[in-house]
C-alpha cells in the first residue's frame, strides 16, 4: 500500500480539488493538494532509503489495462532505483512548488484550479516514472504533455498563453509519434511491451534487421532512434525544442516544475531506462551524444542574448538538458542521472526566485527593466546566486559535481563524439557562466531601471515563497557531495542496480588527465568574469559587440530562426493544403464530379443548387437506375461466361 | 438455445411504442410531453434490456449468442435470423444507449413536431438495433436500408436551412450504395442458395466473383462508413441535421459501414479483401491526411466535427483490413469510442447552438468563465476525440496503428500524422470557443449547462474515461469472436485459393438447403 500510495496521493489530490474546488474553497484546495503531496514525498523518500540504497527492488501489477494479443500490458508500479530517483525528485521539487504556489497565486481568482492541475501533472509524472511496460510510459508521457498544456494555457484569456499551450502540445506530439512508432517496432521485435521482457530479449536481437518505410534497418538501433525522437520532443532538444521558450507563458512555478526539473527530464530518463537497448546499438548512442551536444551549444548561444528573464532560465534548462543527453550518449547513464537530480534542485531554485523577482517587480520580466534591487530583495538575491553558482558548476555546488562528471565521462570514453561532446560542452560552460552572471547583474545590480512606481513596491516575497526557496537551495547546496558516491561514485553498482545497463563508461571517467576536471572550472569562472566586466563595470561592450557582430547576433537573438522556418514549412503548408482541399477538393472536384455535376449534367448543364426541386431526385434517381441495370446486365452475363 | 427472445424484443419494442405514440390525443403541448415522456421511457427499458443482453453475453465463446431463428419465407429459404456475437454485441448496446441521450437532448431543442420526431428516434432505433443483430442478408438488407428513411425525415423536417439539399444528398449517396449491395446479395443468394450468414462465413464463392462482390459490398459500407471521396455528404448532413440526428448519425449508422466490413467483406470475401486491402489502406490514409487538414480550414463547429468523424473512421477501416489482431481490436474498439466521443461532441455542440444559434465558431470565445462546468466536460470528450490515454480514444487509435505498423511502417507513419493534425484541429476549435477573450457579449452571457444536458454528457464522459482505464470492458466479451474472424481470413491467406468444381459446389448448395430447411 504505501508503495504505491505516492504515485496515487497526487491522483486524489487533483480529482479533489477540481472536482469539489467550488465546495472546499481555494484554502481546502491548497491544503489537500499540497499535504497529498509532502505526503508522496515523504513516502518517496522512504522508498529510496528501502529500494535503491537498501536493494529491494519490485513490481507491483494493479490492473490490466489493454490485452489485445501480443499487445498485453497492465497499469503497474515498478519500484528500482531508476525510479525510486525520479519519484524523490518528483515529489520534492513537486512540493516546494505547490507550497510556493499558494504564495505566488495568491491574487489569482483560479487557485484550486491551477493547484489540481499542478497536482495532475504530478500524477501523470509518477506514472511515466514507475511504469512497467511502454504504454503505461506512453500514457504517463501524454499525461504530462496534458498537464502542461493545460498550465500554459492556465491564463487562458491570454492568445499568447492559449497559442504558447498549443504549441506545446503539438510539437510533442510529433515527439509523440515517434516514441509510437518505436513502442510499435518493440511489439513487433520482441512480442511484448513489458520492460523486463524487452530487455531480456535485447541481447538476442543484436543482428535483427527490420524493414521500415522501405529501407533495412539494424533493428535495435532503429528502436532506439525512435523511442529518442520522443525523448527530443519532450526534452526539447534539437529540432523540437521551439515550444519551451514560449512555454514560460505559464505561470512561474509551472515553468519551475515542469519546464525546468521533471517534465522535460523525461527524455533522459527514457533513454537510461532503455539503457539495455541502447547499450547494444552503439550508432543510436552516438545521434543521442551528437544531439545532445549541439543542444547544449545551441541552446547557450540564445540564452546569451535574450532579456526575458524566464526565456534565459528556459534557454538554459535546454542546453543543461543537451549535457544529460550527451552524457547518456557515451554510456554514462548514471552521470546523466546524477545530473538531471541536482539540476532539478538548482534549476528550479532559479525559476522560483525568478518568481519572487518578478513578483517583486510587479510582473516584469524584462531584464532591461530591472537592476539595481538587490539590497531591497537579499533572500531571493542570496537564492539566485546559490542556484547560479550551481549552475555555473563552482566547487562544491551540486551542479559541480554533476557537470564535471558529465565532461570526463564524456573525454573518458575516447571517441570522436565524445570528443566532440568534451569540447563543446566546455565551450558551452563558459556560456552558462557567462549568462547566468549577466542576469544575475542585469536583475540586481546597476541603476534601477525600472520607473518609480514599481520601485516603490519592491518587496521581499512572504514566507510562503520563501520556504520552498530554502529548501531547493538546501538541494543546490548539498545534493552533489552527498549523492555522488552512489549515483557515480564507488558504490555505484550496488546503487543502481539491474535498473541501468553498463557503467563502463564511469570508470573510464576516473582516469581522465587531471587538466580535465579543471577545464570546466576554469572557463566558469571565466564566463563570470566577462559577465561582471560586460554588464557592471564596462556596460557598453555588449552595445558594440553586438554592433561589431550583427549577423551572428541577429542570429542568436533571433533563435537561428527555427521558428520562422517550421512556420513556413509545416504550419502554412497545412492550412494552405486544408484550403486547397476543402475548396478544391471536396467543393470543387468532389461535389463538382458527383452529386452536384450529376445534378446539373442532367438538367443541361443549368445546374444551379439554389434551384434544387423535386427533378433533382429524378434525375437522381434515372441516372442510378440506368447506371444498376447496366451493371446487372453487365454481371449476368459475366456469370453465364459470356464475356 | 431457447432463451428470451431479448434481441427481438429490442427490435419491435421502440416500433411498438412508436405506434403507441399515434394514439395519443389531445392538445399539441400534451402530446408533446407525452410523447416526449413515453418516447424516452421506452428507449430506457431497451437500454436496460441491452444492458441485461451485454451482462448476460459468454465473452468466451465465438459463437451467435441470444440466437432466434425461424422460417419466414420458407419458399425461399428465408429466415427470422437474430443473433449477436462479440463483435456485435456493443454496437447494440451503443445504439440502445444513443437513443435515449437523443431523445432527452431534443427535449429543450426540438419545438415543432415533437411526436413525428419521437417516432422517427423509435422507428430509426428499431432498425438499428435490428441491423446489428440480423444474421440473414434479407433481414439485414431491409433493416440496414430502413434506416435511411427516418433519418432522412429527421434531417429534412427538423434540420436547419439547407435541409432538403442535404437530406437529398444524404439519401442519394446512401442508396447509390445500398442498390450496389443487393446486387451482391442476390448474387450470393443465386450462387449458394441460403441468405444465413453464418452459413455465408463459412462457405465462399470463388475469388473471382469474390471481387466483384466486394467491390457492390464496398460500395456501400464506404459510403455510410464515409471514405474518402465519397465523404461529402456527411459534413452537409450533420450541419443540417437537429442535434439528435447528428448525435446518432456520427454514433450510430456511421458504425454500420465498419460492421458491414467487419461482418460481410472479411468473412464472406476474404480472398478479395486480401486482394483490395492495399486500395483500403490508400483510402484510409488520405481519408486521414486529407480530411484532418479540411478540418482544420472549417469555421462551422459541425463541420469540424463531421470531418474529424471522417478522419477517425478512416482509422477504423485502416485497422479493419490489417488483418491482425490489434488492428481489428483497434477498429472496433475505435468506432465504439467514436460513437461515445462524437455523439457527445455534436451534443455539447448543440449545447451552445441552442443558446446562441449559431455554429460560428468565431462568435464565441472566453465562455469557459461562464461556463465552466461546460468547459470541463468539452474538455474530456476533446480530449477523447484526440486520442490521449486515459480516455477511450486512445486505446482505438493506439492498437489500429499497432496493428498497422504490422502491416507496413509507411502506413502506420502516415496514419500516425493525423494524430498531430487531430491534435491540432481539434485544441484549435476548443481554444477559439472556450479560451481567449471575451469578445462577444452575448456569448460571454451565456448560462451554464442545464440539469438535463448534464445528465446527458456526465455519464457519456465517464464511460470515455472508464473505457480508456478499463477497456477490457469491451475486449473480454469481443476476443473470441475477433480470433475467429481472424481465422476465418487467415485461412484463406494461408491457403492456395481453391476453386470449387462444378459437381461439389453443387453438393454444397445441396448440403446448404439441407440445413435451412426444418
Amino acid at each position: 500500500m504505501t508503495d504505491v500510495l505516492p504515485v496515487f496521493l497526487p491522483l486524489i489530490g487533483f480529482l479533489i480539488s477540481f472536482l469539489f474546488g467550488k465546495q472546499i474553497g481555494d484554502r481546502g484546495a491548497q491544503i489537500v493538494t499540497c499535504t497529498g503531496l509532502i505526503a508522496a514525498a515523504a513516502l518517496s523518500v522512504m522508498l529510496f532509503f528501502d529500494v535503491a540504497l537498501g536493494g529491494h527492488p519490485r513490481t507491483h501489477e494493479l490492473m490490466s489495462w489493454i490485452s489485445s494479443g501480443a499487445f498485453d500490458v497492465s497499469w503497474s508500479v515498478r519500484l528500482d532505483s531508476l525510479s525510486v530517483v525520479m519519484m524523490c525528485v518528483i515529489t520534492i521539487v513537486s512540493s516546494c512548488v505547490h507550497v510556493y504556489s499558494v504564495g505566488y497565486m495568491s491574487h489569482d481568482d483560479a487557485q484550486a484550479r491551477f493547484m489540481s492541475y499542478l497536482s495532475l501533472f504530478t500524477f501523470a509524472m509518477m506514472m511515466l516514472v514507475t511504469a512497467d511496460n511502454l504504454v503505461q510510459l506512453f500514457f504517463g508521457w501524454e499525461g504530462v504533455g496534458l498537464a502542461s498544456y493545460l498550465l500554459i494555457g492556465f491564463w487562458n484569456h491570454k492568445h499568447s498563453a492559449n497559442a504558447a499551450a498549443m504549441k506545446a502540445f503539438i510539437v510533442n506530439r510529433v515527439g509523440d509519434l515517434g516514441l509510437a512508432l518505436g513502442v510499435f517496432g518493440c511489439l513487433v521485435m520482441f512480442d511484448s511491451l513489458q520492460f523486463d521482457q524487452i530487455f531480456m530479449q535485447a541481447p538476442s536481437q543484436t543482428e535483427t534487421v527490420f524493414r521500415f518505410l522501405g529501407h533495412e534497418f539494424h533493428a535495435l538501433t532503429l528502436i532506439c532512434l525512435l523511442l529518442f525522437i520522443g525523448a527530443v520532443g519532450k526534452s526539447a532538444q534539437l529540432g523540437l525544442h521551439t515550444w519551451l521558450p514560449d512555454a514560460m507563458e505559464g505561470p512561474t512555478p509551472v515553468s519551475a516544475l515542469i519546464h525546468a526539473a521533471t517534465m522535460v527530464t523525461a527524455g533522459v530518463f527514457l533513454v537510461c531506462r532503455f539503457s539495455p537497448l541502447f547499450e547494444l546499438a552503439p550508432y543510436a548512442k552516438e545521434i543521442v551524444t551528437v544531439v545532445g551536444a549541439l543542444t547544449a551549444i545551441f541552446a547557450a548561444t540564445i540564452g546569451m542574448t535574450q532579456f526575458d528573464i524566464k526565456r534565459v532560465i528556459a534557454y538554459s534548462t535546454m542546453s543543461q538538458l543537451g549535457y544529460m543527453f550527451f552524457a547518456a550518449g557515451v554510456g554514462g547513464y548514471g552521470a546523466a542521472m546524477f545530473h538531471l537530480m541536482t539540476h532539478a534542485f538548482f534549476k528550479a531554485l532559479l525559476f522560483l526566485g525568478a518568481g519572487s523577482v518578478i513578483h517583486a517587480m510587479s510582473d516584469e520580466q524584462d531584464m532591461r527593466k530591472m537592476g539595481g534591487i538587490w539590497k531591497e530583495i537579499p533572500i531571493t538575491y542570496a537564492m539566485m546566486w546559490i542556484g547560479s553558482l550551481a549552475l555555473a558548476g563552482i566547487p562544491f555546488f551540486a551542479g559541480y559535481y554533476s557537470k564535471d562528471m558529465i565532461l570526463e565521462t564524456a573525454f573518458g570514453a575516447h571517441s570522436g563524439v565524445g570528443m566532440f561532446a568534451f569540447w563543446i560542452g566546455i565551450a558551452a560552460a563558459f556560456m552558462t557562466a557567462f549568462y547566468s552572471w549577466r542576469l544575475i547583474i542585469m536583475t540586481f545590480h546597476g541603476k534601477p531601471r525600472a520607473d518609480h512606481h514599481t520601485m516603490e513596491h519592491v518587496h521581499e516575497s512572504p514566507f510562503i515563497m520563501l520556504l520552498p526557496l530554502f529548501v531547493l537551495a538546501a538541494g543546490a547546496l548539498f545534493a552533489g557531495y552527498l549523492f555522488y558516491p552512489y549515483f557515480v561514485g564507488e558504490k555505484v553498482e550496488a546503487f543502481w542496480g539491474a535498473s541501468i545497463a553498463s557503467h563502463e563508461a564511469l570508470h573510464e571517467a576516473h582516469h581522465v588527465p587531471s587538466w580535465v576536471p579543471l577545464a570546466p572550472l576554469v572557463v566558469a569562472l571565466t564566463g563570470i568574469a566577462l559577465g561582471y566586466l560586460c554588464y557592471l563595470w564596462a556596460t557598453n561592450i555588449p552595445g558594440v559587440v553586438a554592433r561589431l557582430f550583427k549577423p551572428i547576433h541577429q542570429l542568436f537573438f533571433r533563435k537561428w530562426y527555427v521558428d520562422e522556418l517550421y512556420d513556413a514549412l509545416f504550419v502554412k503548408p497545412a492550412w494552405v493544403l486544408g484550403r486547397g482541399f476543402f475548396q478544391g477538393g471536396d467543393q470543387a472536384i468532389i461535389n463538382g464530379l458527383g452529386p452536384d455535376g450529376l445534378a446539373s449534367l442532367s438538367r443541361g448543364g443549368a445546374g444551379v443548387l439554389s434551384r434544387i426541386q423535386s427533378g433533382y431526385v429524378y434525375h437522381y434517381a434515372l441516372t442510378m437506375i440506368v447506371a444498376i441495370v447496366a451493371l446487372m446486365g453487365w454481371l449476368l452475363l459475366k456469370l453465364k461466361g459470356v464475356i | 438455445m431457447t432463451t428470451f427472445p431479448v434481441l427481438s424484443l429490442m427490435t419491435f419494442l421502440p416500433l411498438l411504442g412508436a405506434l403507441g405514440l399515434l394514439l395519443i390525443r389531445g392538445s399539441e403541448e400534451t402530446v408533446a410531453k407525452m410523447s416526449q415522456r413515453i418516447g424516452i421511457a421506452v428507449s430506457l427499458v431497451v437500454l436496460a434490456l441491452a444492458a441485461w443482453m451485454t451482462w448476460h453475453f459468454d465473452g468466451n465463446s465465438a459463437d451467435f449468442q441470444f440466437v432466434e431463428k425461424f422460417m419466414w419465407l420458407p419458399a425461399f429459404g428465408l429466415t427470422y435470423h437474430m443473433g449477436v456475437d462479440g463483435i456485435s454485441v456493443f454496437f447494440v448496446l451503443l445504439s440502445a444507449l444513443l437513443t435515449p441521450v437523443c431523445l432527452l437532448a431534443s427535449v429543450q431543442s426540438v419545438e415543432k413536431r415533437v411526436r413525428e420526431y419521437i417516432i422517427a428516434f423509435l422507428v430509426l432505433e428499431t432498425f438499428m438495433i435490428g441491423t446489428f443483430s440480423a444474421l440473414d442478408t434479407v433481414l439485414f438488407y431491409v433493416l440496414f436500408e430502413g434506416v435511411l428513411i427516418p433519418m432522412y425525415l429527421i434531417i429534412g423536417v427538423w434540420g436547419g436551412q439547407r435541409r432538403i439539399y442535404s437530406a437529398f444528398k444524404f439519401f442519394l449517396y446512401t442508396l447509390l450504395g445500398s442498390v450496389l449491395m443487393l446486387v451482391a446479395l442476390m448474387v450470393l443468394y443465386s450462387k449458394l442458395g441460403t441468405t444465413d450468414m453464418p452459413l455465408l462465413m463459412d462457405n465462399h464463392v470463388d475469388a473471382d466473383l469474390q471481387k466483384w462482390l466486394w467491390l457492390a459490398v464496398f460500395a456501400s459500407f464506404a459510403v455510410k462508413m464515409p471514405m474518402w471521396p465519397v465523404h461529402t455528404w456527411l459534413p452537409d448532413a450533420h450541419v443540417e441535421a437537429p442535434t439528435g440526428g447528428s448525435v446518432i448519425l456520427a454514433g450510430v449508422l456511421l458504425k454500420m459501414g465498419g460492421y458491414g466490413f467487419l461482418r460481410f467483406s472479411l468473412p464472406m470475401f476474404p480472398d478479395a479483401s486480401m486482394y483490395f486491402a492495399p486500395m483500403v489502406f490508400a483510402l484510409s490514409i488520405i481519408a486521414i491526411i486529407y480530411t484532418s487538414l479540411v478540418a482544420l480550414v472549417q469555421t462551422d463547429m459541425k463541420k469540424m466535427i463531421a470531418y474529424s468523424s471522417v478522419a477517425h473512421m478512416g482509422y477504423v477501416t485502416l485497422g479493419i483490413f490489417t488483418f491482425n489482431r490489434q488492428g481489428i481490436d483497434g477498429a472496433i474498439f475505435q468506432m465504439i469510442s467514436h460513437g461515445l466521443v462524437s455523439g457527445a461532441l455534436f451534443l455539447i455542440v448543440g449545447v451552445v447552438y441552442d443558446r446562441l444559434h449559431t455554429r460560428d465558431i468565431n462568435r464565441y470565445g472566453g465562455i469557459v468563465k461562464n461556463m465552466p462546468v461546460f468547459a470541463t466536460l468539452f474538455m474530456v470528450f476533446m480530449l477523447g476525440s484526440v486520442g490521449l490515454p486515459g480516455t477511450s480514444g486512445f486505446v482505438g487509435e493506439f492498437l489500429v496503428l499497432a496493428g498497422a505498423f504490422q502491416a507496413s511502417t509507411w502506413v502506420a507513419l502516415l496514419a500516425g500524422t493525423g494524430v498531430v493534425l487531430g491534435a491540432t484541429y481539434m485544441l484549435w476549435l476548443y481554444r477559439k470557443v472556450v479560451f481567449g477573450p471575451a469578445n462577444n457579449p452575448d456569448a460571454s452571457e451565456m448560462e451554464d449547462m442545464t440539469g438535463i444536458e448534464k445528465t446527458n454528457l456526465v455519464p457519456l464522459a465517464i464511460l470515455v474515461l472508464a473505457l480508456g482505464v478499463m477497456p477490457a470492458l469491451v475486449f473480454k466479451s469481443t476476443a473470441p469472436s475477433v480470433e475467429k474472424l481472424i481465422s476465418q481470413v487467415g485461412a484463406i491467406a494461408d491457403a492456395i485459393v481453391i476453386h470449387p468444381d462444378p459437381e461439389s459446389f453443387d453438393a454444397l448448395i445441396e448440403g446448404i438447403d439441407a440445413e435451412v430447411q426444418p
